[in-house]
């Protein structure tokens, strides 16, 4: 599905991610653990095109995503939940989802989506500023969905969100999963979310993946250990 | 200052000056639209703003100049719509060929952009003079468009001004709509908002950023077939109308429509008023002056949205 190799990512002179290799297989949700500053968040912000890479590539079903601009990979199938959400806050709930839509081409908003977030259908016509943070979440999520997105990054989707919810988001993760079929890497620091959401467990130490593992055989110490500090 | 007039002849004055501040109001109204939808877009400040909409003051010479040598005569009255049309095509399509060979290189420059619009708008007024010399032209007007409205005896309203205003009536409600309703208006919105993200969204921003400047210029076009209708045409009339509109768009906050609309009426309604007591520099002044004063009191111009950001 989504294949990485010898991928790097640099800000100027300072090499953030470095040479990483990482395959995400087809329906398969995986957790990429790592403390603060490790580089989630470079490396997903490369992965949509927001920042540019500086070797390696990375292919979604074969295409060469790298030469491809931000709207040009959503097209190919990549959606993305940033870190801190970015919902366009002076747009209506509504308009945030209809962004997404740009890529298809469509112009109603499929009504699956309000079925998997009801609470947005709810609040349609709030401004997205105005939501909690954690109904700016599932804006987002569903923003995201709405250009039918083969492989959904999530850069942190638990920050600033009550257990409860997360507990909720992880179910609500495993449905898009299984009824769009599509595959889901997720950046974490929580690690209780990553167990209950992910079919495998990545640590990112420095740019680098040190631990890959599938979750029934993911140890809860080692892990820890590595988020510690 | 008033001393000097009956309480009547003081109504007709503010009631014709206010009037005449109308028909300046329209021709601000549509400018600043553009300015502002361009500004707000992508930060750049269109120094040429004024020659695009000369541009369209030329087109809609020439249309009316084609209708008269080569139309029947009966067709003549209704050359206007269709200079309207051509001029918002025009004025959109240099626009759209300035923004991809030019401004596209220079985003994140402001003090670049500033250069090199102002460099363009010397170039296009350059053209002009060279293309249609440098003597102002004027456009006959169609007979309906003749004649006031008599609404008491002193005080009387011309219809071309009337006209003018029904039409920056209708295109400033069409813009809002535009922006609120269609694709690309909320593709723009989500672009001013966050340009990364919509990127992250799947949207193609770059063709966004041609299409709004595009049509930023294409109503300072449509505003140029409305000045015929007031003034006449001159290479450098452009520039008369650059300043009063930057303050119209700083005035409103280029964020709002609804700001927009507001500080023109305010700033030409002042101007147009003041202009018939004082000196034209002095009512100049003395609305600079206002606007600074509000301007340091909300730096944000009149209208902002309130929203948690
Ligand atoms: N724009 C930038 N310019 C230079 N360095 C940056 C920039 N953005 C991030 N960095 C650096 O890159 C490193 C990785 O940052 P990144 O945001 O990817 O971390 P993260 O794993 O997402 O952290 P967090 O858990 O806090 O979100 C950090 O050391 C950070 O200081
Ligand atoms: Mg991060």
């Amino acid at each position: 599905m989504l294949q990485i190799s010898d991928y790097s990512v640099a800000y100027g002179q300072s090499t953030i991610i470095g040479d990483m290799n990482l395959t995400l297989n087809p329906n398969e949700i995986i957790a990429v653990l790592g403390r603060n500053g490790m580089g989630k968040t470079t490396l997903m912000k490369s992965l949509i095109g927001m920042i540019p890479s500086q070797g390696g590539s990375v292919t979604l079903k074969n295409k060469e995503l790298t030469p491809l601009k931000s709207f040009e990979r959503v097209a190919a199938g990549v959606g993305f939940v940033p870190q801190g959400r970015m919902i366009f806050s002076t747009m209506t709930v509504k308009e945030n989802i209809e962004t997404g839509l740009t890529s298809t081409g469509k112009k109603v908003i499929p009504s699956d989506l309000y079925e998997l977030f009801p609470v947005l259908d709810e609040m349609k016509d709030r401004r997205g500023g105005n939501l909690s943070g954690g109904q700016q979440q599932q804006l987002a999520i569903a923003r995201a969905l709405a250009s039918e997105p083969s492989v959904l990054l999530l850069d942190e989707p638990t920050e600033g969100i009550q257990p409860s919810i997360i507990k909720e988001m992880a179910r609500t993760l495993k449905k898009i999963r299984d009824k769009r079929g599509l595959s889901i890497m997720v950046s974490e620091q929580v690690l209780s979310f990553a167990l209950d959401v992910a079919d495998r467990i990545l640590v990112i130490e420095k740019g680098k993946i040190v631990l890959d593992v599938p979750v029934a055989e993911a140890d809860q110490e080692t892990i820890s250990k590595y988020l510690s500090v | 200052m008033f001393a000097e007039y009956t309480a009547s002849e003081l109504t007709s004055i503010f009631a014709m000056q206010g009037f005449a501040g109308l028909i300046l109001f329209s021709v601000f109204v549509l400018m600043a639209l553009g300015l502002a939808i361009i500004f707000g877009q992508m930060g750049v400040i269109n120094m040429a703003h004024g020659e695009f909409m000369i541009l369209g003051a030329y087109v809609t010479y020439l249309v009316s100049h084609l209708f008269a040598d080569y139309m029947p005569e009966s067709l003549y009255n209704s050359y206007f719509l269709i200079a309207m049309v051509l001029a918002f095509f025009v004025a959109g399509a240099l626009g759209a060929f300035v923004e991809w060979a030019m401004i596209r290189h220079l985003y994140k420059r402001p003090l670049d952009t500033l250069l090199a619009t102002w460099g363009l708008s010397l170039i296009m007024q350059q053209t002009y003079r060279t293309v249609f010399g440098a003597r102002e032209v004027g456009v006959v007007l169609p007979d309906w468009l003749m004649g006031s409205v008599q609404l008491t005896d002193m005080i009387e309203i011309p219809i071309n001004g009337i006209f003018v205003m029904i039409l920056t009536v209708v295109i400033t409600i069409g813009v809002a709509i535009m922006m609120q309703r269609s694709r690309l208006g909320k593709q723009t919105r989500a672009v001013v908002q966050n340009r990364p993200m919509a990127a992250a969204v799947g949207i193609n921003t770059e063709k966004v950023d041609r299409l709004t400047f595009a049509l930023g210029c294409g109503i300072a076009g449509i505003a140029g077939s409305a000045f015929t209708m007031i003034g006449s045409t001159g290479p450098t009339s452009g520039q008369l109308y650059i300043v009063d509109t930057f303050l119209v768009v700083v005035f409103g906050g280029a964020a709002s429509l609804l700001g927009t609309v507001a500080s023109a009426f305010t700033i030409s309604q002042a101007q147009s008023t003041m202009e018939f007591f004082l000196s034209g520099s002095m009512a100049k002044v003395l609305t600079l002056l206002t606007v600074v004063g509000i301007l340091m009191l909300r730096p944000e111009g009149l209208f902002t949205l309130k929203i948690r950001r």
